[in-house]
């Protein structure tokens, strides 16, 4: 295996008293794109200005490229950064915006001139070279932030929350084209987000992070489909929790006893952040059906209907179990004939001990 | 070492130096110069031959002797109504611009407001006079009218046209701040007050007013701490009556030559001044509740 | 409502006669043939003018505030740089005290300040000259500076900095390249403003007068002399339209700045 473009080992930050980040180990990977995902507050802008340069840790490493970081300050750091605000100079013009970091290398004019426009070509800004940077739109100043970072090929971008201040139509089509520019360049992406979906449809991998610590670092099918504590399975997607206690291990299966549901025998590698500590269960919506007519399925539950949300393509169904006092949710596609039932309906649940995760 | 060489690239350690030609200039400037005021006002001057002995007695003849307690009395006074004067006339003003003009017009406004102001301040006190004079504008108007027949002797070289006179002067410095905290009332707060049911009157009274209250409290600082030194005004249209606390300051150190005393006179007046600064400050926390 | 907006007509009327009686009388006697000045109005001339032109003395006092005005403004615009840029920029120890106790002179009376130099100098056995009314005028207005300064500076992205700095930009550079040019209307502004206030300035300026005055020194002196206000009067209109001139230039140079950053605009000086 090639070494990781950016390794963080041990990091810690400190502001005053207060730890912004706490015992960061991560390693990305050369050309990756690559997520810092969370709530607001859990310090994943502070991680990113850390690797930027911009914060200096209180504990711990950063190695860029298998070179420390230690004392290199940002402009001399391979990484380039597209901010949140896009901090577009103002009093500059779009292509004296992107010409800026060759100035500052000194690089010849011809060049300068030629990278700025293949820079602006590529983030399709192709016109708007003279263009006064405060006519520009919010679209067009994350293109040109993008191209200032982008046309000094660097080892890494970093990028906080690039898409959180456009609207919801032009973030969509963003994404899609930063992932597209990202295969094109093939430079390394380390993006922050708070936006779950976002860093689902386009990472390669996300670290979930919560109050300055590292939860998992997983590909986004592996984060959706085996997170590996309660607190990530909540934050990404939906889930159901029924409480669960653990009897015996035999084996490679645990034997279960789960709210509403009943002893169960279950697969140990379905604990899968480890067997110490477990105490519920999840389940997604989507792997649980409300059973019509003559349905079956490998284990049902009698369950009441509490709460009905119609979306259109789907609906959202709140159930209330015997023995448990929160209702669940239930999520079904609306195909053709199948009949959205009624608040107060009586309903049979299916499920199976396949979709069960064992989580702390 | 490391953690001196940390420290200096440390924020606090940047601020501090950058900061620090003007904080130097400051303190060689104004600190030591007032520190200096003190000492002499516990010194004594005989002609021009200085004695650096301790005495109290500058102080004592500052608040002892009847002419400095009267002209103290009539400063302080002067300095209150012009105050007032101010900021009741400035109220209004900033409230009109802020609630009754187009937004883009604002700057306009507030431009307008400001221009007489640079005037130069010595022609501007001498218009008024004029303005007040016995054959001055206003009694020649009146005359002319036919509405008197004597000119008016009231207005001008009393304490009357001193207040006038400095009221104008410090308008503009009230209008600001006031028209600062009106802009920065949020209209949706006065709009919710009408939707609960409040009239006018009682919408102004309870929401616009505390709100901005701290703009009305800035000015009221910004006007009375700086109108007690003023000298100027008080000779040119204040009269022997009109004279002020800080006449009587520039006299000690000019032509009396005794700048001790001098020295304990303005020292007196800071601290009443800012006595009772302190004192309205401190009635206002406790009576007005205005935005936390 | 109708009754409301009609006292607020008559009280704003008033209001501006009030403030601008000064300034209006003050080009009418400047023009007026009498050499008395009141009312009522005899005649036009220009000749109170054509006195300034040759007046010596006045001519060596202008020179002098001048000389004054332009001191005070690049120097307290240089303090004010160094302070504004602190404050917004670095959270350092005490910085609210230090604040606090640089931007004092603005509410302290100006016989205070002009006291407190006198007594320095005297005791010190400096000779009082243009220079320590520099001083003074440096320290009074560097308040000002420093306010109109420090909107500037913090209107100003902190991010720009940053990403300029990682575009591989040297501090210095950055200063340079992305910070002065964005704060430089803010620069104009406070010193424009300095020079102004400087030039008017009387009481310090009396108190720390040597044997040279400063243009309003002089303009008291002839107060005095009632043979001399005719052509005090056309000095005063020539002084309001300077100032004026300048104002409008600085205000012109402060809303290039919002327009430049792309800040909404709002209220004017201060
Ligand atoms: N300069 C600072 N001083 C003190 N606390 C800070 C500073 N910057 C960030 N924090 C705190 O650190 C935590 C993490 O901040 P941040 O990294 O910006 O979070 P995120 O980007 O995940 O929303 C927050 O609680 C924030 O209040
Ligand atoms: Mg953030």
């Amino acid at each position: 295996m090639t070494q990781p473009i950016i390794r963080l080992s041990g990091l810690d930050k400190f502001y005053g008293d207060f730890q912004a980040l706490s015992q960061i180990n991560l390693d990305i990977k050369t050309g990756e794109f690559f997520s810092l995902l969370g709530p607001s507050g859990c310090g994943k802008t502070t991680l990113l200005r850390s690797i930027a340069g911009f914060e200096t840790s209180s504990a711990g490493s950063l190695h860029i490229d298998g070179q420390s970081m230690d004392g290199v300050p940002a402009n001399k750091r391979p990484t380039n950064m597209v901010f949140q605000s896009y901090a577009i100079f103002p009093h500059m013009s779009v292509a004296e915006n992107v010409a800026y970091g060759l100035k500052a290398r000194k690089l010849p004019k011809v060049e300068i001139k030629a990278r700025v426009a293949e820079a602006i070509d590529m983030v399709g800004l192709q016109g708007f070279d003279e263009r006064a940077s405060h006519a520009l739109s919010g679209g067009q100043r994350q293109r040109v932030a993008l191209a200032r970072a982008l046309v000094l090929k660097p080892r890494v971008l970093l990028l906080d929350e690039p898409l959180s201040a456009l609207d919801k139509k032009l973030r969509e089509q963003m994404q899609s084209e930063l992932r597209r520019l990202q295969r094109a360049v093939g430079i390394t992406f380390v993006l922050v987000t708070h936006d779950q979906e976002e860093a689902l449809t386009m990472s390669d991998r996300i670290a979930v992070m919560f109050d300055g610590k590292i939860e998992q670092v997983a590909s986004p099918q592996i984060l959706y489909g085996k997170p590996s504590t309660r607190k990530v399975a909540a934050f990404i997607g939906m889930m159901n929790f029924l409480d669960a206690k653990i009897m015996t291990t035999s084996g490679d299966n645990v034997e279960v006893e789960v709210q509403s549901l009943g002893k169960l025998t279950l697969p140990l590698k379905q604990a899968t952040g480890g067997l110490d500590g477990c105490n519920s269960v999840g389940v997604r919506p989507e792997m649980l059906t409300i059973l019509m007519g003559s349905q079956t399925s490998e284990r049902e539950i009698e369950a009441e209907v509490t709460e009905v949300s119609y979306y259109g393509d789907m609906t959202y169904y709140d159930v209330k179990l015997p023995a448990k006092e929160d209702p669940i949710t239930v999520s079904m596609r609306n195909t053709a004939g199948r009949k959205v039932l009624e608040v107060g309906a009586k309903a049979r649940v299916g499920w199976s001990t396949s979709s069960l995760l064992l989580l702390k | 070492m490391l953690s001196f060489q940390k420290w200096r690239r440390s924020e606090s350690a940047q601020g501090l130096f950058l900061i620090s030609p003007t904080l130097g200039f400051a303190l060689l400037l104004l600190a030591v110069p007032l520190i200096m005021v003190a000492a002499l006002s516990f010194w004594t001057q005989d002609y021009l031959t200085l004695d650096r002995t301790f005495t109290t007695a500058n102080y004592v003849t500052a608040w002892t002797e009847p002419m400095y307690q009267y002209l103290m009395a009539r400063s302080l006074k002067i300095s209150i109504f012009v105050t007032a004067a101010t900021v009741f006339l400035a109220y209004p003003v900033a409230y009109f611009i802020s609630f009754h003009v187009a937004p883009k017009r604002k700057a306009m406004w507030i431009f307008l407001i400001t221009i007489p102001f640079w005037t130069s301040y010595l022609m501007r006190i001498f218009l008024w006079k004029v303005i007040l004079g016995y054959n001055g504008v206003i009694n020649g108007s009146l005359t002319g009218l036919g509405i008197i027949d004597e000119p008016l002797s009231f207005i001008l070289y009393n304490q009357n046209a001193v207040v006038l006179t400095l009221a104008h002067a410090w308008v503009p410095f009230a209008i600001l701040p006031i028209f600062v905290a009106l802009e920065r009332v949020d209209r949706s707060l006065i709009e919710a007050a009408e939707d609960l049911g409040d009239s006018g009157l009682r919408r102004f009274l309870r929401v616009t007013l505390p709100l901005s209250m701290p703009g009305v409290i800035a000015a009221t600082i910004i006007v009375f701490i700086p109108t007690i030194g003023d000298y100027v005004t008080p000779r040119l249209v204040g009269g022997p009556n009109g004279l002020m606390i800080s006449n009587m300051i520039e006299l000690q150190f000019k032509k009396a030559n005794n700048a001790p005393l001098g020295a304990a006179l303005a020292i007196s007046a800071m601290g009443i001044v800012t006595f009772f600064a302190l004192a309205f400050l401190w009635l206002n926390r406790r009576y007005v509740r205005g935005p936390s | 409502m109708r009754g409301k907006s009609r006292f607020f007509n008559w009280f704003i009327g008033f209001f501006l006669l009030f403030l601008y009686a000064p300034a209006i009388l003050l080009p009418v006697f400047a023009f007026n043939a009498s050499s008395i000045v009141s009312f009522p109005l005899t005649g036009f001339t220009t000749e109170w003018f054509s006195v300034l032109l040759t007046n010596g003395t006045l001519h060596v006092a202008a020179r002098n505030s001048l000389l004054i005005a332009i001191t005070t403004a690049i120097f307290s615009t240089l303090l004010a740089v160094l302070a504004a840029r602190a404050s917004t920029r670095f959270s350092f120890f005490g910085r609210r005290s230090i604040m606090g106790f640089v931007m004092l002179p603005m509410v302290l009376p100006e016989i205070i300040i002009g006291v407190s130099l006198l007594v320095v100098i005297i005791q010190m056995g400096f000779e009082l000259s243009l220079w320590s009314i520099t001083m003074g005028h440096i320290l009074i207005c560097t308040p000002f500076c420093i306010a109109i300064l420090s909107s500037a500076f913090m209107n100003l992205d902190k991010s720009l900095e940053e990403a300029s700095f990682d575009l591989g930009q040297t501090r210095w550079n950055t200063f340079w390249l992305v910070i002065f040019p964005l704060v430089m209307p803010g620069i104009v502004a406070s010193l424009l403003i300095a020079f102004t206030i400087s030039l008017d300035e009387f009481i310090i300026a009396f108190f720390l007068a040597g044997t040279e005055p400063t243009l309003p020194v002089y303009i008291w002196g002839q107060l005095r002399f009632p043979a001399k206000l005719p052509s005090l009067m056309a000095l005063g209109t020539v002084l309001l339209f300077v100032s004026i001139g300048l104002l409008l230039i600085a205000d012109y140079f402060r809303r290039r700045g919002i327009r430049k950053t792309g800040i909404e605009n709002t209220g004017g000086f201060l």
